[in-house]
């Protein structure tokens, strides 16, 4: 048995990485935090496993794409670059808060941007400070929850309705496409996922419309509003049998000067159909004991000063 | 300079190995200077939580004092695809753990990758 001791090693400054408009004066760090150690981790190769535990395999390279069917999305997708390309820590994928990407906000808009404190990009404060909704485990709510860990989604199609099942938050989304329009204009009864209607617009893409979306959600990880009049367009364009393309287009005049396309053609791959689709749940009582154990220790001194 | 662990170097390091970013609520703004440490020490518990693992475990300074630390790694929906799951730790368990530690000395961290006592490192 080796002795237990605290091996000094590394001081890693990342005051470079610093933004100006961050809200915060602590020097910004980099996520994941680089790790300047040179230990080979060739042991622990990471797999495509689903949430059987079973290993799934890799599409083939050189098949020829089959193509799409008519008016069909059902089925299940992953990222089809991998899973990592739906998480979006930093934001939307097409604006991630970078000081680069540049919305185009209303007044309104900015300075409710900057009334949220998220845990990522140009406004990130330490996690015991924000306020973010998902933090406290409330409802990812939509369009976040296409726009933040984005995994595996299963599509079920009825004769009335196109249904989302997401892996993410473990919930499922309603789109009408019996011809139905929206409840009335003044939504009484806001939702944390909306009210959806679809339609198809030729034979490979759905165009869905999604009105009546909760205030209290934010549009993505990094804290971009959104008023109760947000509408959210989405086109799933299958381009093939086993590629789905979703396009996802922010339209909220009260937040956003002009709409703003948060996912552009974002590619999904169809997965094999005894594909188990993992439980990704926020626990409100483990999040707490996150918070007592780590977060707030964490900047205990800090809060002092 | 000393921490409250005893550590009695620090070495300024320049190569930087950036890995893949895993589900997180949260960036790194709660550890500052992001200092990274190499701790090792034996499992306490090992608590596969959402949306945050929680590795225990006691570690012994340089003056003999242990001190229970409570380092976060990444979701079990992140972690079992490399492998990592409820049963990879127990108890007892002696391991080597990389992470990155607030400012403010608080014994809590990220892990970064951990060294089981048979050589194996696991990243997650």
């Amino acid at each position: 048995m080796f002795s237990r001791f605290v091996v000094p090693t590394i001081v890693l400054a990342a005051s470079t990485f610093s933004l100006p408009s961050r809200a915060q004066n602590a020097p910004r760090t980099p996520f994941p935090a680089p790790d300047p150690g040179a230990v080979p981790v060739d042991q622990n190769r990471e797999k495509h496993i689903d949430g059987w535990y079973k290993e799934v395999p890799a599409p083939p390279k050189d098949q020829k794409a089959a193509p799409a069917p008519r008016h069909d999305l059902s089925g299940i997708w992953e990222p089809a670059a991998g899973w990592r390309d739906g998480v979006q820590f930093m934001g939307a994928k097409e604006y991630p808060s970078d000081g680069k990407h540049i919305l185009p906000f209303t007044p309104l808009g900015e300075k409710a941007f900057k009334a949220n404190k998220p845990g990522f990009g140009t406004t990130e404060v330490p996690i015991a400070l924000n306020n973010d909704p998902f933090d406290i485990c409330d409802p990812i709510g939509f369009p976040r929850i296409e726009l933040f860990n984005l995994r595996a989604l299963q599509i079920v199609q009825t004769e009335k309705q196109v249904l989302i099942f997401y892996q993410n938050d473990r919930t499922f989304r309603s789109i009408w496409m019996d011809g139905r329009k929206f409840p009335p204009e003044d939504i009484s009864e806001p939702r944390w996922y909306g009210y959806s209607i679809g339609k198809w617009e030729d034979d490979t893409t759905f165009v869905i419309q999604t009105v009546g979306l909760d205030e209290r959600t934010w549009i993505d990880n990094v804290g971009r509003p959104h008023s109760s009049n947000l509408r959210v367009e989405e086109r799933f364009h299958r381009v093939s049998h086993d590629i789905l393309e979703l396009t996802l287009t922010i339209i909220d005049p009260a937040m956003y000067i002009k709409p703003w396309i948060a996912l552009d053609k974002f590619p999904l791959r169809l997965q094999p159909a005894d594909f188990d689709l993992r439980e990704m749940l926020c626990s409100p009582s483990e999040q707490a004991e996150f918070d007592k154990q780590v977060s707030r220790p964490a900047i205990a001194d800090t809060k002092k000063k | 300079m000393k921490n409250s662990l005893g550590v009695s170097s620090l070495v300024m390091i320049g190569l930087l190995a950036v890995s893949a970013p895993l589900f997180a609520h949260h960036g790194n703004a709660s550890y500052g200077n992001a200092k990274q440490l190499t701790v090792k020490g034996t499992v306490t518990e090992w608590v596969w939580l959402n949306p945050h693992t929680l590795l225990k475990m006691d570690v012994k300074d340089d003056e003999g004092k242990v001190v229970n630390w409570v380092v976060e790694w990444s979701a079990p929906s992140s972690l079992i695809n490399f492998g990592i799951n409820k049963q990879t730790f127990k108890p007892g368990d002696e391991v080597t753990v990389v992470m990155i530690t607030p400012d403010n000395g608080a014994p809590v961290g990220r892990i970064q990758r951990v060294m089981l006592a048979n050589g194996k490192w696991l990243r997650g």
